[in-house]
């Protein structure tokens, strides 16, 4: 028997689901439609060429009545999104131009939508707000059934998949999303989307793999080809080789298993065999991201990152757009407490089409620098955050503060924000704690200082640790420099442990230290009141803290002081703990 | 004066949060279609066809925008209430 040795690829691209599986994949989806032909059509066909257009829009509309229909219970809010497809089927601006534009060029119905639905794409392309933008993708979405419906190209209900399969699409719209039979569906590809897409966000909810935004997978992927999906890692794997395919199989048993483990006992609390309840709290970006926080347990959220709504816009996000989006979470997740970091970037530099040069950008004009440069920017967030606090219980982190002023700038800023909304009669929490993120070397020193200014401290290990050994950790030839149990870091966070202790201010963590449970006997020791994370690290913490006694900790920690590498720390905490370590916990990492 | 017939304007506040997105575009839209006359929204003096979602997003409409809806004929101000009415409840959102 001939043996075909086909290549293996590895492609990379957004890790947006986690999970791993492994399995054929089915294409679907928009190709060919970029093909569009275009042909004149004589007077005495314009008639029938418009009445071709007219069924096609009929057979879009049929077909989209017929998935709201199917829509299931839990999806019912993208139901919203498939009726306004439906009402933009028939829009002026796209039905009746297109008609227009077959009876005045005397074109094809296909060329004649392709040249309507481009020019009102780029109409709401260019207004400039995050929304109107999007609809311009609405659109594309609209005009690609009718056009499937035209062209007659066979548009692949995904009801009608009968085997269980990998989608593979160029992109996948609300419509497609719901209708998914979720027993059917191992788990998504796509050459488009991010992390806050629909598909993501599904996926997410269904717990199905999802890697996104990979660009080149339809021209890569062929129909049954066997795919190896990680979308922990954001992997895709076309054809493995044997060797790979054991050991993803290996690892997605592995997930399967830890994932059952770790669910079972989530909702545990974190109270150590000594009764002391460590908060457990989930690092999150996206509003959709909290479901996971309330699903693995987490007491609130330690570090909610507020970039991503500046990312990717023509302009700046309104205070209304943050209050919505900050609004939402807090609200579900109260009374549970929400902490909410201001921008932790450089805000030009997000918003598309302004740039500006910087040598060395890590130790540049960024986050709070930037913000307070900026008062036009930072004041509508410090609001949005302000009048979110009315609802629930929210508390506010500034990043990268390095010098007392720059706290003592920023709460006055807040104040003057605080003292807009009374003269705007806007509600917000007057007593709202207020928070400072501790990962520049400076602010470990003068921890004592900004105590004074502050209500907690969060310690941001991935920036300490890097700023600490002046080591970029992304560069592979000094990463190895990065490490969070030096004997320097641990130094780090006990002082600024003791200073809080000593001033009466609590201190919590929201690196990656904290999520993982090697680390936890230590940050107990240490004394850190709060440990923030992914969401999906927080139940083996919790179950880490379980197995744990505080007193036996802070005993632990004078051991660890007289130990000199991050090796020999390491190697202590192994000895001590690795029979209490949660199994598969290196999973995540 | 028979036969001329009169042009109809009445001025509204957006209020809903969202402000004119998809949805209240969409209902709006709706509406406006049973007019007999053309109904528009103008805002800053820009003008769109109420009775097209597209249009009427086109226009950018955030919470707090003040629109001007207007019909080109006064038989229509029925069709002109119930859009205001609909703009006043926020879109029943």
């Amino acid at each position: 028997m001939p043996i075909t040795k086909s290549k293996e690829i590895r492609l990379k691209g957004i890790n947006a689901s986690p999970g791993i599986c492994i399995g054929k994949a089915y294409l679907i989806g928009s190709e060919g439609v970029d093909v569009v032909e275009t042909y004149y059509i004589g007077d005495k066909d314009l008639q029938k060429e418009i009445k071709r257009f007219k069924t096609a829009v009929k057979g879009a509309k049929d077909e989209l009545r017929a998935i709201s229909e199917n829509v299931p219970e839990d999806l019912r809010k993208y139901s919203d999104i498939i009726e306004t497809h439906m009402v933009l089927l028939k829009d002026k601006m796209l039905y009746d131009k297109t008609i227009d534009t077959i009876k005045n060029e005397h074109v094809n119905a296909e060329w004649a939508l392709r040249k309507v639905a481009t020019d009102v794409k780029s109409m709401f392309k260019s207004i400039p707000d995050g929304y109107l933008k999007e609809r311009a993708y609405d659109i594309e979405q609209v005009s690609d059934r009718i056009m499937h419906n035209l062209m007659g190209s066979d548009r692949k209900n995904l009801k009608e998949i009968s085997k269980r399969v990998i989608l593979v699409a160029h992109d996948l719209s609300p419509a497609d999303t719901s209708q998914i039979e979720i027993d059917r569906i191992m788990g998504f590809v796509t050459d488009r989307g991010g992390r806050a897409s629909h598909t993501s966000i599904i996926a997410r909810a269904l717990e199905i793999p999802a890697v996104l935004g990979l660009e080149t997978a339809t021209s890569s992927i062929k129909n049954d080809d066997l795919l190896i999906i990680d979308g922990t890692t954001g992997i895709v794997i076309i054809n493995p080789e044997e060797q790979t395919l054991v050991e993803f199989e290996e690892r997605r048993i592995r997930y399967a298993e830890y994932k059952i483990a770790f669910i079972k006992n989530s909702q545990l609390r974190a109270e150590t065999k000594d009764g002391v309840h460590v908060k457990v709290m989930g690092n999150i970006e996206l509003p959709e991201e909290v479901s996971s926080v309330i699903d693995l347990g987490g007491d609130g959220i330690g570090l909610y990152r507020t970039e991503f709504q500046y990312l990717n816009r023509p302009s700046f996000p309104s205070e209304d757009q943050l209050f919505t989006k900050y609004r939402e979470v807090v609200e579900i997740m109260a009374p549970k407490p929400v902490t909410i970091r201001t921008l932790d970037i450089n805000g030009d530099k997000a918003i598309a089409n302004s740039s500006s040069d910087e040598e060395n950008p890590a130790l540049g004009l960024r986050a709070i620098r930037y913000c307070l440069s900026r008062p036009d920017v930072f004041k509508p967030q410090l609001r949005a955050i302000l009048r979110a606090s009315a609802f629930g219980n929210v508390r506010i982190l500034f990043p990268l503060i390095s010098s007392y002023h720059e706290i003592v700038e920023t709460r006055k800023m807040l104040k003057e924000a605080a003292h807009s909304l009374d003269s705007d009669g806007l509600a917000y929490n007057k007593n709202m704690e207020v928070g400072v993120m501790i990962e520049v070397p400076s602010a470990v020193t003068i921890a004592d200082l900004l105590a004074n200014e502050a209500d907690f401290f969060s310690i941001g290990t991935n920036d300490l640790i890097q700023y600490s050994f002046a080591v970029d950790r992304g560069n592979k030839q000094v990463a190895y420099l990065y490490r969070a149990l030096d004997p320097a870091i641990i130094r780090m966070i006990k002082h600024v442990s003791d200073v809080c202790k000593k001033k009466n201010i609590k201190v919590f963590m929201c690196g990656e230290m904290a999520g993982d449970p090697i680390n936890t006997p230590i940050l107990l020791g240490l004394g850190i009141d709060e440990l923030s994370m992914s969401p999906q690290s927080m139940p083996a913490v919790k179950s880490m803290i379980r197995s744990l006694e505080v007193k036996e900790t802070r005993s632990f920690i004078s051991e660890v002081m007289e130990k000199v590498t991050a090796s020999d720390i390491l190697e202590l905490l192994k000895s001590r703990y690795s029979n209490i370590l949660p199994e598969q916990a290196s999973l995540w990492k | 004066m028979t036969g001329l017939k009169k042009k109809l304007s009445k001025q509204v506040l957006i209020i809903n949060e969202l402000g004119l997105h998809a949805r209240a575009a969409a209902k709006m839209a709706e509406i406006a279609k049973n007019a007999t006359s053309k109904l528009w929204i103008i805002k800053d003096g820009e003008k769109a066809d109420a009775s097209s979602v597209l249009d009427i997003l086109s226009l950018a409409c955030p919470m707090g925008t003040q629109i001007t809806l207007s019909a080109d004929n006064e038989s229509d101000s029925h069709i002109l209430d119930a859009v205001k009415e609909m703009v006043e409840s926020g879109f029943g959102e």
